[in-house]
């Protein structure tokens, strides 16, 4: 209760405390999603300055800072498809070793997938959690983590995110599998702690 | 008759995720996973990664940051500035 604004600042449009009161907020928002913080800052600040000029547009349906997040959100997508417009993926490789070393060569789980129902790491979504979950996602390739992000932080529809990423819909649905099975191994290690091998 | 392997498996059940499997891969896949406990498992546990990541958080306390992360003072400082020179 203690951090909620005061009820009239949640309903107003009030553009100079802005930067105070939801700064910190969005650039959070922006740098899990993206890791950049240079990029974080930048959407920020296009955030604001979007909504400034849409402020009369603004209806207090929602709260200041839901509005907010609503427009960096767009921004966000707006920032992955100009760098994927600038960098198309050209270097999507056949085959990716991090998910092809999970099978032997007759296709058999070369480890058996362990338990996530026991140990301490059976509790999840404990701020642990999600701080796992994003260096997990820090480690994959950057596309994989920018397919992730969208289709499954965002819940983007699968046709929106491959607009995005200006990939097709088999290259995308590659990018999912690889991000999904390289994140499932790095949390089965790294916070179930399933490390050995059960065969 | 064509039998799937655990690593086509793995990538049907992630395919799901996002589209409706036709019929005749649905029914191999439930087929392989009522024999295969290990696929069984992968599946519970990749679907329950995705679901927990639909409620990552936005940008409160936790959301995978540590707690001081935030804007720099001179980002602020710009933010602001660019903020005063655009509203007037």
């Amino acid at each position: 209760m203690t951090e909620r604004p005061p009820r009239e600042t949640g309903w107003r449009v009030d553009p100079g405390g802005w930067v105070d009161r939801h700064g910190d907020y969005l650039f959070r928002f922006a740098l899990a999603r993206l890791r950049q913080p240079e990029v974080a800052e930048d959407l920020v600040q296009e955030t604001f300055l979007a909504a400034l000029s849409a402020k009369e547009r603004f209806a207090a349906r929602s709260s200041e800072r839901t509005w907010l997040v609503g427009i960096l959100k767009h921004k966000l997508v707006d920032h992955l498809r100009r760098k994927s417009r600038e960098q198309p993926v050209s270097d999507f490789a056949a085959t990716d070793k991090a998910v092809e070393d999970l099978f032997d060569e007759r296709g058999h789980w070369r480890r058996k997938p362990g338990e996530w129902d026991a140990g301490p790491g059976a509790t999840v979504e404990r701020e642990e959690f999600w701080a796992a979950l994003a260096r997990c996602l820090g480690k994959l390739p950057g596309r994989l983590a920018d397919a992730f992000t969208l289709r499954e932080v965002e819940e983007l529809e699968s046709h929106d995110v491959c607009k995005a990423l200006d990939v097709s819909a088999t290259n995308l649905g590659v990018m999912l599998h690889r991000a999904r099975l390289r994140l499932w191994r790095c949390l089965d290690v790294n916070w179930f702690g399933n490390e050995e091998s059960r065969k | 008759m064509n039998v799937l392997r655990c690593n086509e498996i793995a990538r049907l059940v992630s395919e799901a995720l996002d589209r409706a499997l036709p019929f005749g891969q649905r029914l191999s896949v439930g087929l392989h996973l009522l024999m295969c406990r290990p696929c069984a498992r992968f599946r519970r546990q990749v679907r329950f990664l995705c679901a927990a990541a639909h409620r990552f958080p936005e940008g409160g306390e936790g959301g995978g940051l540590p707690l001081d992360v935030g804007l720099s003072p001179e980002a602020r400082a710009r933010i602001k500035r660019a903020l005063e020179s655009a509203g007037r």
